[in-house]
């Protein structure tokens, strides 16, 4: 007795919706900042701008206490270069970043989160995450600074990456935010960014969302607003039946934050970068098989025989023994570690991994599939950190592979965990369990761009800040959503202070009631959403996949368009949930005509953005090294330019620290 | 005689990704409260398990277990496909194993790390 169809067919009647029902019922809320989005970067952003006295609201499209990517957990956080025991500065760690990009992420934000990761992290302890091993259970072990009982990942020289047990990690920044009394609205879809005088580049001065368990509508007036939502998940591949599962992005990721960013004529840049979707979920439930990679960094994989695939360092060289996979070698200053939001690393910087030409010798017959990890191979400690610690921690292991794996009997001490089968191309990367080579190629993910912010992380609109990794240029992950979020609700909370009072435009909010509720009055024959977001997903596949020209970018847009005006028009949403849904699909759609937009706009082949355009082959050409900041105004597309290094350059100062001094506010 | 049957859907696929054991479950709603897909609505019989509703929007992230006042009213279940998938290997007898198997091994009793 759990599933729909159980309780139908056994009680012959269908359940009512089970929330009180009443579309179009007007809510307003006042605040003076406002954050969109109550993930972990939305929630410190709460947080960091209730501690200065404002009042707080937070909108999120889940529940916050567990909701957002960051949500189901975290076992080691980046970049906490900082803490006591770290060999790395925050000048050091930007470099090699920015250096490994060759200048396409945001130095400036990259600078900021690497100069606040650590005091982040100290918040989270104090919020009750637990960040040092107070049992001793690692006592004495070579990854873990015995007076301060701080344990590090990657890279144990270094000392810069620090593995912590963030299970409830959400559950505890969530419980602050309520102690310290942010008002949270949960159930919510975001459907507009209210500007003064309804006018697309003015100051924002709020939000309008649905709810979508009553249908209820919500005007939110804030003197400044917070976007801290994350990226389009949905947008170049829906087949939640098969890959939700694999996926460590939940359904919610629509790239609403964005759309109505783009909507109010905020400034994005590198929204035409893109790769390969490995983790779009056409493979394995996340940490479920054997890999060698983040959370596994460091664990032995053995073929069918028992014969260990060796390890080489991050010039390619051979490593001999265990201890060496987590020590920099010969010419690395320190290595950065995985999962930071960057696609590509200087050798100087980067990690050890698995041999390189491990498909080739598979192919070879040098080792047998399948392959599996064994755990035996490694030290009682190193295997209870990784087998008990790392996964037990990071986001969806605690119930979904710890526990589960752990009812089902398997035994790290004495089992081979096999990893996936896959064709030997697959073993090109060591985070086996989410193989890209079973994605298929046209489905792309993001390469990194998003909202263009300043030394403020405040957009080109007043009033508008950024805080979370996947939305903002120079974001990261899990870590550093939360100090983005945090540094911007500081920066919000601010500019409310002396921010005039926010008046709305009711002609804008009249337009956008009668719009977020047309799915309502359709016919109920009218499509569903996931017929609308699987068409979505066929049109960027085809006309924006890893090859671009003119012609397909423009047939591409006006394939949306026709989607838009046609189908999704005339969409029905029999209870608020698929309005939620389908108001996603239009987030969705307008993600896409953005990425589409910018890609028109860049006329040259770029590698570092995986950029391909068929009419402009020429890859890297110098003319071209530079970001073109993206907008509407009037509804028109405008384009300029700017240098990568721009945040040292006037008005800035040219020195990360002296900009980090005038503008970090602390 | 056949039991009576109804015009309906397919089953969706996932079947379930969540399993209530009625006798345990109290029908608090407390993991409807917190997911963050609204995977599960709640029962209209009062004290009764919640319905899953959208087992295909669930992403797995095992909150509605960690959230259960009531150990073992709810399990998580993964896709067959990744059941089927989750196989290992006793290294000394090299007997195989599988998550959902017929008759598993007893089970690893020792809790994770903190």
């Amino acid at each position: 007795m759990s599933t729909w169809h159980d309780y139908v067919q056994r009680s012959g009647k269908l359940p009512e919706w089970p929330y009180p029902l009443d579309y179009g019922k007007v809510n307003e809320v006042v605040a003076d900042v406002l954050v969109i989005g109550g993930g972990v970067a939305g929630m410190q952003a709460a947080i960091s701008a209730a501690r200065t006295g404002v009042k707080v609201a937070v909108l999120e499209r889940g529940h916050a206490k567990r909701s957002g990517a960051g949500g189901a957990g975290v076992d080691h956080w980046h970049g906490a270069v900082t803490n006591p025991c770290s060999g790395v500065t925050p000048l050091m760690y930007t470099e090699a970043c920015y250096e490994s990009m060759k200048g396409w992420t945001g130095g400036h934000v990259r600078y900021i989160i690497t100069r606040e990761s650590w005091d982040t992290l100290l918040d989270c302890e104090k919020m009750g995450v637990q960040i040092r091993d107070v049992r001793d259970e690692f006592k004495g072990a070579d990854f873990r600074d015995d007076e301060t009982k701080l344990m590090f990942a990657y890279d144990y020289k270094s000392r810069h990456v620090i593995r912590v047990w963030g299970y409830n990690i959400k559950v505890k920044v969530y419980e602050e935010a309520r102690r310290i009394g942010v008002n949270i609205y949960n159930r919510m879809m975001p459907t507009r960014l209210l500007t003064e005088g309804g006018k697309q580049g003015g100051r924002v001065i709020g939000a309008t969302a649905v709810d979508t368990r009553t249908g209820e509508f919500y005007i939110f007036r804030s003197r400044a607003t917070v976007i801290c939502t994350g990226g389009a998940g949905r947008l170049y591949d829906f087949a939640p039946e098969v890959t939700a599962s694999s996926s460590m992005g939940n359904l919610n990721s629509s790239g609403a934050g964005e759309a109505i960013g783009w909507d109010a004529g905020a400034e994005f840049v590198c929204m035409e970068g893109s790769g390969p979707a490995r983790l779009a979920g056409y493979a394995y439930a996340p940490y479920s098989m054997a890999n060698a990679h983040n959370t596994y960094h460091g664990t032995p994989i053995v073929d069918a025989d028992g014969k260990e695939v060796p390890w080489v360092d991050g010039f390619n060289r051979p490593i001999k023994t265990v201890q060496e996979r987590f020590q920099p070698s010969e010419g690395q200053d320190f290595m950065l570690g995985e999962g930071i939001g960057i696609s590509r690393y200087l050798e100087q910087y980067r990690n050890n991994l698995l041999a390189s030409d491990l498909p080739e010798r598979i192919r070879r017959g040098e080792f047998k599939l399948p392959l599996y990890a064994d755990f035996t191979r490694l030290s009682e400690a190193e295997r209870r950190c990784i087998w008990g610690m790392m996964v037990g921690n990071e986001g969806k292991t605690r119930i979904a592979i710890y526990d589960t794996m752990s009812r089902a009997g398997f035994d790290p001490d004495k089992d081979l965990f096999q990893a996936p089968v896959t064709a030997p191309q697959g073993y090109d990367h060591p985070n086996f369990w989410s193989t890209g080579v079973n994605t298929p190629p046209s489905i792309r993910m993001g390469g990194g761009g998003g909202f263009l912010v300043d030394w403020n992380l405040r957009t080109n609109l007043e009033g508008l800040y950024i805080g979370a990794g996947g939305n903002l240029f120079g974001g990261g992950c899990h870590g550093e959503s939360h100090t983005t979020g945090r540094y911007a609700g500081r920066h919000a909370a601010e500019y409310a202070k002396t921010a005039p009072e926010p008046v709305p435009d009711r002609i804008q909010i009249e337009a956008e009631k009668a719009r977020a509720y047309n799915a309502t009055r359709q016919s109920k024959d009218g499509n569903g959403w996931k017929e609308i977001n699987a068409a979505i997903a066929r049109i960027m596949r085809d006309y924006c996949g890893e090859y671009k020209n003119e012609q397909t970018l423009n047939l591409g847009l006006r394939l949306l368009n026709e989607l838009k005006t046609t189908e999704l028009e005339s969409a029905y949403a029999s209870n608020p949930h698929e309005l939620g849904r389908l108001l996603e699909c239009h987030s969705i759609i307008t993600v896409g005509e953005l990425i589409m937009k910018t890609a028109l706009e860049r006329k040259a082949s770029n590698s570092i953005l995986g950029f391909k355009r068929l009419d402009y082959p020429e890859t890297d050409p110098p003319d071209w090294n530079k970001l073109l900041p993206i907008r509407q105004e009037d509804n028109k597309v405008k384009v300029r330019e700017l240098p990568l290094d721009f945040h040292l350059k006037a008005p800035y100062a040219p020195d990360y620290e002296e900009n980090y001094r005038k503008y970090g506010g602390v | 005689m056949s039991e009576k049957a109804y015009m309906i859907p397919n089953p969706p696929t996932p079947n379930k990704a969540v399993e209530f054991n009625p006798d345990i479950c109290i029908g608090c709603n407390l993991c409807v409260d917190v997911c963050p897909t609204d995977v599960m609505m709640p029962n209209p019989e009062k004290k009764q398990p919640p319905i899953v509703v959208y087992p295909e929007e669930c992403w797995y992230c095992g909150g509605c277990v960690e959230e259960c006042p009531r150990p073992g009213a709810i399990t998580m279940l993964h896709p067959t496909q990744q059941r089927i998938s989750m196989n290992w290997k006793r290294k000394d007898t090299g007997e195989l194993f599988r998550l959902g198997m017929k008759n598993p091994p007893p089970p690893d009793t020792r809790p994770p790390s903190g």
